[in-house]
């Protein structure tokens, strides 16, 4: 195939769109629709994976995680059930773990407390400020680095202390010259002295700061301690991590009396779980827009053919015109199989566009940052390609394998 | 054999040597371009064979311009698809240039159909959403000439049936006259040994048709070969030699002469 071969193709492909807008409208749709929902799904989910990556990012060197819920959202009601029955994690588990996890470097625990509006003299936030009640450990277990002031310690704890520290967008926010540590904050009408502000943890989102954080005790004195809380295990290092996990998860069986060969009564959270957590769900959402787009670019794909077909009629005598000037079967051939592929890229490159758009929409809607899958962008484009050979080749066979005579007589 | 006993058929003769009158003086250098022997071409209708063509003789020199006349369903089309190479013949030896296209495959048919014959349809047939320079490319890109060349080469096509102006115009922008000029360039456009025309002013009025033969006449001059079939007595006249074929068979084959020299 030489390129003036090629181009021709693409020149008369593209002629013959123009001039069939309509009908080649609604053929491109198929191909769109089927390449738009691969586009869409797989851009939301990378969305979704960057965002996942980044909290996992949020859990320091050799760390673990335990709560009752499982990592990622539950949708089926059953199995919700099954979570919401659980035991909570009670605050006197952290000492019973400290205690008796001899792998632990350190335990700590936290919890959301409430979100709510925060006042300096300065400044009032919106009620978006998350605030979390922690434990001493917490600020190791989470990579917290203090770009100011002191973190929060056991005596705050023991105490009852009315202290804060706050995450470094929000305490630019509240305090936008000079220094919080030293002034006080007001979270609900409830005032407490900044000690401490973290370095800012940037990054995608910026979100990830607005936050302050508050002794756990403090906390659920005054929101409840009837909750259950997240607990962070630090292993002493990658080497002794999975001995750490599996005797915090057997002091855990003990200490909630879950009996052997049954399923263990709490979640472990580590990167690598979330990690395969997020795969396993994903993968049923992978498998059904594989399903959907198959169908869709199955259908796109037989209404090429049949424009095809309609074209290879409607042109019988531009074919028999270009064999009697010296085209040869094959140039005939492919020809036609590239016009098909011309149409099914105009609808992929359309359906990419607008996968990207609608994805990133989902990706607004959830929160997260937009992503653009260069990969499957690619993939897109190649099946359309595929679908316009595959489609594309009986019709240009037919059209290949005319009578160049009675395509010239042909009205 | 295919001649009837009349004193002015001359099967298979170079006109050249014979009528002085007749062709342009290279027509006399002999060059043999077609050569038939004995082309029979059957179709298979249900039960039926119809005898197209039932063992035609015919010799074609360089620099001849032939017309073929006939009533309808004498052979004339089967002939001129024999003689493009569009069709091979059921039997009988087909040589072009001195290489025997009988028995070609249909890939070495379209190398032959681009490098040495030009069509010039009733019909134009030209692609319709294409420019007119684009559409006397066409013949080129199948031959692999690259791009510039390819311009080059039929941007003088174009000059030299006087379109020089309308290179960029589709078809539809242009009149009968005009698409059957830009028909001609593109049959011109690769130095093609034969011109075969079928009717080719069986679509235009009369005044148009004459300027189609005028330009044929300078073609001719060039020292091109023609070949052209029509029902038209007139346009015949502007041949130098008239073949005329009934049932398959070669009826008379004359020479004219040009007293009254076509005015072009
Ligand atoms: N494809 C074909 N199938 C069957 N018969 C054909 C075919 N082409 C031509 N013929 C027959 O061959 C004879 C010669 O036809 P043709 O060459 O078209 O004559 P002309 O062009 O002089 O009118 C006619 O009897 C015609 O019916
Ligand atoms: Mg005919």
């Amino acid at each position: 195939m030489r390129v003036a071969e090629i181009k021709e193709s693409v020149f008369m492909a593209l002629a013959a769109i123009a001039a069939h807008k309509l009908r080649s409208a609604l053929t491109l749709l198929g191909v769109l629709v089927g390449v738009f929902s691969i586009i869409t799904v797989m851009t939301a989910m990378r969305a979704l994976q960057n965002v996942m990556e980044s909290q996992l990012s949020q859990l320091g060197a050799n760390t673990f995680q335990i709560q009752k819920w499982p990592g990622i959202p539950v949708m089926d009601p059953k199995d919700w059930e099954k979570y919401w029955r659980r035991t909570n994690l009670r605050y006197p588990l952290v000492a019973r773990l400290k205690e008796r996890a001899t792998l632990a470097r350190s335990v700590g625990a936290q919890t959301d407390l409430r979100e709510g509006e925060t006042v300096s003299r300065y400044y009032k936030t919106n009620p978006d400020v998350a605030m979390l009640g922690v434990t001493p450990e917490i600020f190791q277990a989470r990579n917290w680095t203090l770009a100011e002031g002191r973190s929060l310690m056991s005596s705050d704890l023991e105490s009852f202390r009315n202290v804060c520290v706050l995450g470094g967008s929000l305490a630019r926010k509240l305090f936008p010259q000079g220094s919080a540590v030293g002034d006080s904050v007001k979270f609900n009408g409830v005032r407490y002295a900044v000690v401490g502000v973290l370095a800012s943890k940037g990054g995608l989102g910026g979100d990830q700061d607005n936050f302050l954080a508050v002794p756990l005790t403090t906390g659920m004195n005054r929101y409840s301690w009837d909750r259950s809380l997240e607990i962070l295990v630090q292993a002493y290092n990658q080497d002794s991590f999975a001995d750490a996990v599996e005797q915090v998860r057997g002091i855990l069986r003990m200490v909630r009396k879950v009996e052997p060969g049954k399923e263990d009564d709490f979640e472990i959270l580590s990167n690598d779980t979330l990690i395969e957590q997020f795969k396993k769900i994903t993968l049923a959402v992978r498998v059904g827009v594989t399903v959907i787009s198959s169908i869709a670019l199955l259908a796109a794909g037989i209404g090429i053919m049949n424009i095809m077909l309609v074209s290879v009629t409607e042109r019988t005598r531009e074919i028999g015109v270009r064999r009697a000037i010296g085209a040869k079967k094959r140039n005939i051939m492919t020809q036609f199989i590239m016009e098909a592929i011309a149409i099914c890229e105009v609808g992929g490159v359309l359906g990419v566009l607008c996968g990207l758009l609608g994805g990133n929409l989902v990706a607004h809607f959830l929160n997260v940052p937009i992503a653009i899958p260069m990969d499957w962008v690619l993939i897109g484009l190649v099946i359309c390609s595929l679908v316009g050979v595959i489609f594309g080749t009986y019709p240009a066979y037919k059209a290949a394998n005319l009578d160049p005579i009675e395509s010239l007589r042909y009205e | 054999m295919t001649v009837e006993a009349n004193p002015t058929s001359l099967p298979n003769l170079p006109p050249g040597p014979l009528d002085a009158s007749a062709g342009p003086p290279d027509a006399t250098n002999g060059k043999v371009v077609i050569r038939l022997s004995q082309i029979a071409k059957n179709y298979q209708v249900g039960t039926e064979t119809v005898h197209a063509l039932r063992g035609v003789d015919l010799t074609i020199y360089k620099g001849e311009y032939v017309a073929i006349m006939g009533p309808s369903g004498s052979g004339k089309s089967t002939m001129m698809n024999v003689l493009g190479c569009l069709d091979t013949p059921s039997s009988g030896r087909f040589e072009l240039n001195g290489i025997d296209v009988s028995d070609m495959d249909d890939n070495r048919l379209a190398d032959i159909r681009n490098q040495e014959i030009g069509f010039v349809f009733q019909t134009f047939n030209l692609l319709a959403r294409s420019t007119a320079l684009h559409n006397v490319e066409l013949p080129l890109i199948y031959a692999g000439v690259n791009a510039e060349r390819r311009r080059e080469v039929a941007i003088e096509a174009m000059g030299q049936v006087g379109l020089a102006d309308r290179m960029l115009h589709k078809p539809n922008e242009m009149s009968g006259g005009q698409r059957q000029r830009v028909a001609v360039a593109r049959a011109l456009v690769n130095h093609p040994s034969i011109i075969l025309a079928d009717e080719p002013t069986g679509n235009l009025d009369s005044k148009t048709g004459e300027e189609i033969m005028g330009l044929f006449e300078v073609l001719y001059k060039k020292g091109n070969t023609l070949i052209v079939v029509t029902h038209e007595e007139d346009v015949a006249r502007h041949a130098r030699r008239l073949i005329r074929i009934r049932d398959g068979l070669i009826a008379s084959d004359e020479i004219i002469t040009h007293k009254t020299a076509v005015s072009a």
